[in-house]
């Protein structure tokens, strides 16, 4: 059996062997066959002519397809003059009017989209050609965006890849790569100060110093595709599409009728645009930095509704402040904090939804809200104080313990000398 | 009063005959001399193992372990129970107090020599007491299941795995699983309040009752003294005495640190959550995990990591034998090799120490 068994075992090694070999052979033929399929690639590559932004990472030839897939041609041959026939199809490079419809012969059709990703948007072009860049570019204006100023041409990511020029934290400096060109823009009298602006708002803040991708970028307020700049009408919706109750508050209030008979921006009027911050209570009322005085003035009913709206939510931050300083104390302490940090979460919940009240315009509203603010922030202030006494009780506690531990020490050092004087 | 004490305990002589232990109470007597202070070490390393034992059986009554009920029992017993967070906080900071004064017992020990002949054994029983007491703090530092503790007791096991053939399933039965999680902290509890208890006091036993049957240890200097010149005191009631009003003094710091620097309960371990800054171990292995991180990836053809680990299990083993190492004197030299390398372990932990907080 022995020696039957170690040549049975021998042949299946080499068959085993050879039959793997020869199947890597035909799968090496394979890839090498594919390889040389792509005569375009192969070609620009050994003449270094391939574009200038050209990247191996590109999405489209990470998904398999060749240079010919956009710009036609037969990526089979190798003959310059087959391969880049018009009868092969060759299209070149296009121009730039038409390299939308050039990108949209496939992003517009669903049915080869869909192979790729199966819920993928399809109406890029469509939406493109509603915007201020697309009208202008039908209108045979080449110095606007179109795909590729957005996308590149070349090395195309995907949009979620934190190296794609359209990933959330790069979209500023893309847009500004032309919004931020003066002899560009000077032509449509746009200003190019948008990014330096937007770089010290808010939301630029936490966008590109905080690195938070859920805060807005250009495109989140002026759309991608279909960019343009927010309306009149559109602004409060295009701030609320975030800010949700500030703008249902606002918009049902007169103020907002009001806004739209003046031509008052939104939002925009008091917050700004690109370089909106951080708003504060100095805003409401009637001191230095309101905003309603801007319109309001001494007698008339809005300035006495600013000022009753500003004393509310001041005394609900200081009642709020002084609650959070004695919680800040007991914690130092080391004594229970519990409860007092779930009445000071309601307190500063209150503040929060004063604050967002303030976009109703109606100080009856805000004065209940912050009622309810203060009457938290008093618990927590009452809790908290009776802890700061319970300690201040555990320290006389300790000072009585230590002179009874002192006493005691004092007589055991007295007996101990009595000891050592009757031993001596 | 004194005669009601005295009455109890005749009664208790007529029936038990408790000669064996009076002598073994009174036939002790403790050199008195310029270091003496050092005897006293030990005995404060005592009273804090018993301040342990009697809060650590208050805390058992309100603890609850499991990953959904000990942070909120330990929550519990310092905010809602009657001087809870006194006993907690005298727990806590008599657990580190016993490790620092068992290290300078230990030190104390060694640079007087008092580990040789015939105490070597007196010394190996304090070692194994030492580990065990850095296993209590180890084990018990989980037990509140804040977040720190959680990381720090990630890193420390980790550590253990890093060790060839048994690391791996050793850091598996430690943790009851791949991660630290529920079953850890039910291992931990078990081991803290039921596995070194009684490992801990068996040693203590044996160590007590050898200190007792051979007595303190009389330093060179002492030795040489005239007969006449030698001056003892009695350990019972002389010494003793001594000993309970060093012991009075270290209770009432005890209650000082706990009232005025309270140990922080933090927030609950999520295992989700992502590691806070800062993690790092109980002051006591400072030293050690210093020195891993101090280490290069990799020494020759080992894990940097791995020769650490094996280092200080090998120096750790080396140094509980000491006793056992002989040395030549020699006469001339002005510091003994044995004193030197203790001198260099000494600055070594403090140096390492300090290094682990400022770096």
């Amino acid at each position: 059996m022995g020696k039957r068994f170690y040549y049975f075992l021998l042949c299946t090694l080499t068959v085993s062997f050879l039959f793997g070999f020869a199947f890597s052979e035909k799968e090496n033929k394979k890839a090498d066959q594919n390889q040389k399929v792509d005569q375009c690639f192969t070609c620009h590559k050994e003449i270094d002519n391939l574009p200038k932004d050209f990247s191996e990472n590109d999405i489209h030839r990470h998904a398999n397809l060749s240079c010919s897939s956009c710009h036609g041609g037969d990526p089979n041959s190798d003959d310059q003059d087959v391969a880049m026939s018009p009868s092969k199809g060759f299209v070149g490079v296009p121009k730039r009017k038409d390299i939308p419809k050039f990108c949209g012969k496939c992003h517009s059709n669903i049915n080869i989209m869909r192979v790729y990703q199966p819920r993928i948007a399809t109406d890029q072009v469509e939406q493109y050609y509603t915007s201020v860049h697309g009208k202008k570019l039908l209108a045979g204006d080449e110095n606007v965006a179109e795909c590729s100023s957005c996308h590149t041409a070349h090395s195309i990511l995907p949009a979620k890849d934190p190296r794609s020029s359209v990933y959330a934290l790069n979209v500023p400096n893309t847009c500004n790569k032309c919004h931020g060109n003066s002899s560009l823009m000077k032509n449509y009298n746009i200003p190019v100060n948008q990014l330096e602006e937007y770089s010290k708002s808010v939301h630029g803040i936490a966008l590109l110093k905080n690195k938070d991708i859920s805060a807005p970028a250009c495109n989140d307020c002026h759309g991608n595709h279909g960019a343009t700049p927010p309306g009149l009408k559109s602004i409060s919706h295009v701030c609320g599409t975030c800010h949700v109750s500030n703008m249902e508050f606002f918009n049902a209030t007169r103020m907002a009728k009001a806004f739209e008979e003046q031509d008052f921006h939104g939002c925009e009027q008091c917050h700004g645009n690109h370089g909106v911050q951080k708003p504060n209570d100095e805003m409401i009322g009637v001191g230095k930095e309101s905003k309603c005085t801007d319109c309001h003035s001494e007698g008339d009913k809005g300035y006495n509704v600013s000022k009753n709206i500003y004393s509310s939510l001041t005394k609900l931050k200081k009642e709020y402040d002084t609650a959070n300083a004695k919680y800040l104390e007991v914690r130092q302490k080391g004594m229970n904090d519990v409860e007092i940090g779930f009445q000071l979460q309601d307190a500063k919940q209150a503040l929060i939804q004063s604050r967002t009240l303030i976009h109703t315009f109606d100080s009856v509203k805000v004065g209940a809200k912050v009622k309810e603010g203060i009457e938290f922030s008093n618990k927590a202030s009452m809790l908290a104080q009776k802890e700061i006494d319970d300690y201040s009780t555990r320290r006389n506690g300790f000072a009585i313990a230590t002179l009874a531990f002192l006493v005691f020490v004092i007589a055991l050092y007295f007996k101990i000398k009595d000891k050592e004087k009757k031993a001596s | 009063m004194k005669k009601i004490g005295s009455k109890l305990i005749d009664w208790i002589d007529e029936r038990y005959d408790l000669t064996p232990v009076r002598n073994l109470l009174l036939h002790k007597k403790v050199p008195e001399h310029r270091h003496s202070v050092w005897y006293y070490m030990g005995g404060v390393t005592l009273f804090l193992f018993l301040v342990q034992l009697f809060t650590g059986i208050l805390l058992l009554l309100y603890y609850r372990p499991g990953e959904d009920s000990a942070y909120e029992s330990v929550r519990f017993i310092v905010t809602e129970v009657k001087f809870g967070w006194l006993i907690r906080n005298v727990h806590s900071w008599s657990a580190n107090l016993l490790v620092l004064f068992a290290f300078i017992h230990m030190f104390s020990v060694f640079f007087s020599k008092a580990y040789q002949k015939p105490r070597e054994l007196t010394w190996v029983s304090g070692f194994i007491i030492l580990v065990l007491s850095l296993a209590f703090g180890f084990s018990g530092y989980l037990l509140p299941w804040n977040e720190l503790a959680f990381f720090a007791t990630k890193v420390g096991t980790d550590i253990v795995g890093v060790v060839p053939v048994i690391g791996e399933p050793l850091k598996i039965l430690l943790r009851g699983g791949d991660e630290v999680t529920g079953a850890t902290l039910s291992r931990f509890f078990g081991i803290h309040v039921a596995i070194l208890p009684a490992i801990f006091t068996l040693f203590l036993v044996m160590h007590l009752l050898f200190i007792q049957r051979q007595g303190m240890h009389e330093p060179e200097h002492f030795k040489n003294l005239p007969e006449e010149k030698k001056k003892y005191i009695p350990f019972f009631p002389d010494f003793a005495l001594k000993d309970l009003l060093l012991w009075v003094v270290v209770f009432n710091i005890l209650i000082f640190l706990a009232l005025y620097s309270p140990w922080e309960l933090g927030n609950k371990a999520d295992a989700f959550a992502s590691a806070p800054s800062g993690i790092r171990p109980e002051w006591y292995f400072m030293f050690m995990f210093q020195s891993l991180k101090l280490l290069p990836a990799h020494i020759l053809f080992l894990e940097g990591e791995l020769l650490g680990v094996l280092f200080f299990g090998v120096a750790g083993f080396i140094w509980m034998l000491v006793p056992y190492i002989k040395v030549k004197h020699r006469p001339n030299w002005k510091i003994q090799l044995l004193t030197l390398i203790g001198i260099i372990i000494v600055a070594f932990i403090v140096i390492m120490t300090v290094l682990g907080y400022i770096l």
